[in-house]
């Protein structure tokens, strides 16, 4: 203890002094979206160096895929990122239809296409609730929860399952919707747009909400590339990639015909910015708000693919097609397939012997990437604004441990 | 990036590096040699023809058949193969990049292979090799932090390896 020379409290202010301390953050932490450990270095609020462990969610999933043929192991990849399990199991479908250069009936592209981007849809309004629980408040949560259980009943009529789907599958999907659920989701459609409205008012306007964000975390075009991140993570930092538009063709060829523009900000603007809202004056491009941005944009991006794919399956008279049999032989070889799934680019990768079980499967996590580039956007924060920077990745926990 | 000349260019650029092709797989890849990696990768990311600026996933596949009956009957010869598949935001092409490992240095089981990290080429190589040291057991050298990411640190083997045994105990927790 320093001796004091006077009574003066300005002097006394002076000499406190701050000492660098380890702070441990997780791995049951309410904001750390699932089973995420971080460990801070801190000296008071500042944060000098944050390092994450993760694995506690590991469950082998690779090495089950090799002693699973390729269709059983569609439930796993139900498991991997679990808010959009659509999405994963239509990423691993497609990469066994690339090998075996299987193409799907019109009809089941047109109900892939609907089914995910409806998943995209429930997987952005988590994201989004969430983000606001970890800056804060609790309402928006609700809101969005209150419009995915609309999403989850129409899938659960769809397939039996609420959560871990695996309705996609490789060949198609492995039934045909219900009579009457194209009705219900464009009844859906219709009720959900206008609450957008209200979430842009809940959050992406706020004072405080935007306080909180603008400006924070920003990740620099070049480091997201460098680090491999992509998705909304990636366009948030103005990188006009989208793998629904960039993709490989056998991806790409499953939108082709639909109209969507890609949710990026160029040469300053979002696309049809004038019909949301503006752009805080704190914002800077790559921070926090953009990334959310982008995800609140994606959203009426799906909404709009949606309606599209409706029109388009309703059209289709042929029927949906069978899905390949269980123990389907893979012909020999190995292919690389990634898709754009609601947080990132996921990749599935297969190499096969000739027989039905894989020789090696592995999947590419998005949000792995998107995690690893935390430490560069936390060091120098404060301790407040590390549940915000980790909110804004959107990260799911199955999908990084796998 | 498809094409012979592309092939041609790499090897003026990296001479020797190259050491197998496959021009007509469905995802075509080049095979280099494990000592020139980091000089392809150089190369790759930063030429002015490729411009592969993203790395998006590093696989290693253990060649392995534990079963005396079946392995009779493989045409290959046990190995390690690392795949490396990038990407280039600028092109939008994508490039498969493989090269051959010895499943364990000097054939002494135990002891990993050694192969160049490229972390100093892409800085998301940092937890994709971290992932393949934990699970396939191969030893990146130049690796910054190259310790286990999603097994616990004092976990013993390689998983995702073909003759991997799970333990028979872990911390008073029955494994098999």
């Amino acid at each position: 203890m320093t001796p004091m020379v006077d009574d003066d409290p300005r002097i006394i202010e002076f000499d406190v002094r701050t000492d660098e301390m380890l702070v441990n953050m997780g791995p049951q932490h309410p904001s750390t979206h699932g089973v995420l450990r971080l460990v801070l270095r801190t000296d008071g609020e500042i944060v000098s160096q944050v390092e994450p462990h993760i694995g506690y969610l590991h469950r082998c999933a690779e090495k089950i895929g090799e002693n699973l043929t390729a269709r059983q192991w569609i439930p796993y990849t139900d498991r991997l990122d679990y808010l959009a399990a659509m999405n994963m199991n239509l990423g691993w479908a497609l990469t066994v239809e690339k090998l075996m250069r299987h193409q799907v009936s019109e009809k089941a592209r047109h109900l892939r296409v609907l089914i995910a981007e409806l998943n995209r849809i429930a997987s952005h309004l988590v994201g989004m609730g969430a983000y606001g629980l970890d800056l804060g408040t609790f309402s928006p949560f609700l809101y969005a929860f209150r419009e995915r259980e609309k999403i989850l009943d129409l899938f659960e009529e769809a397939c039996g399952a609420r959560l871990t789907y695996s309705y996609l599958t490789v060949g198609g999907a492995t039934a045909d919707l219900p009579p009457g659920w194209l009705q219900r989701c464009e009844a859906f459609l219709d009720q959900f747009l206008p609450v957008i409205e209200e979430y842009h008012t809940l959050l992406t306007t706020n004072a405080i909400f935007v306080k909180r964000t603008a400006g924070i975390g920003v990740l620099s075009r070049e480091m997201a590339i460098d680090y491999g991140c992509s998705g909304p993570v990636l366009r948030g930092s103005g990188v006009d990639q989208d793998l629904r538009r960039d993709g490989e063709a056998i991806y790409t060829g499953m939108y082709d015909g639909y109209a969507f523009e890609v949710a990026v900000q160029k040469h300053g603007r979002y696309p049809r910015d004038h019909v949301y809202p503006a752009v805080p004056p704190d914002a800077v491009l790559g921070d926090c708000w953009h990334r959310f941005f982008v995800r609140m944009l994606e959203v009426m991006q799906s909404i709009d693919l949606v309606r599209q794919a409706i029109d388009r399956y309703a059209a289709c008279r042929e029927p949906l097609g069978e899905p390949l049999k269980l123990a389907e032989k893979i012909p020999a070889g190995d292919v690389y397939l990634e898709t754009e799934c609601p947080k990132g680019q996921t990749g599935f990768y297969l190499v096969s012997d000739g027989s039905a079980i894989p020789w090696r499967v592995r999947a590419r996590s998005s949000c792995f990437s998107n995690l690893s580039v935390l430490h560069e956007l936390c060091r120098g924060c404060l301790i407040a604004d590390v549940p915000a920077i980790v909110g804004s990745l959107d990260v799911v926990m199955g999908e990084i441990d796998r | 990036m498809r094409g012979p000349s592309f092939l041609d260019t790499l090897q003026a650029a990296c001479p020797g590096a190259v050491i197998g092709s496959s021009l007509e797989a469905i995802d075509p890849w080049i095979e280099v040699a494990p000592e020139k990696l980091v000089e392809v990768c150089q190369w790759l990311k930063s030429s002015s023809e490729s411009r592969f600026d993203s790395l998006e996933c590093i696989t290693a596949i253990d060649w392995f058949e534990p079963d005396a009956k079946k392995a009779a009957k493989v045409t290959w010869k046990p190995h390690l193969e690392m795949v490396y598949h990038l990407w280039s935001t600028v092109s939008r092409m994508s490039l498969v990049l493989k090269t051959q490992l010895p499943r364990w240095q000097g054939d002494v089981a135990g002891q990993l292979p050694d192969l160049p990290s490229v972390v100093g080429v892409w800085r998301t190589a940092d937890w994709h090799e971290r992932e393949v040291y934990d699970l396939s057991g191969v030893n990146f050298t130049g690796h910054p932090d190259l310790r286990r990411i999603l097994c616990p640190e004092d976990w013993e083997g390689y998983p995702l390896r073909k003759d991997y045994q799970m333990p028979l105990e872990y911390h008073g927790i029955r494994g098999r």
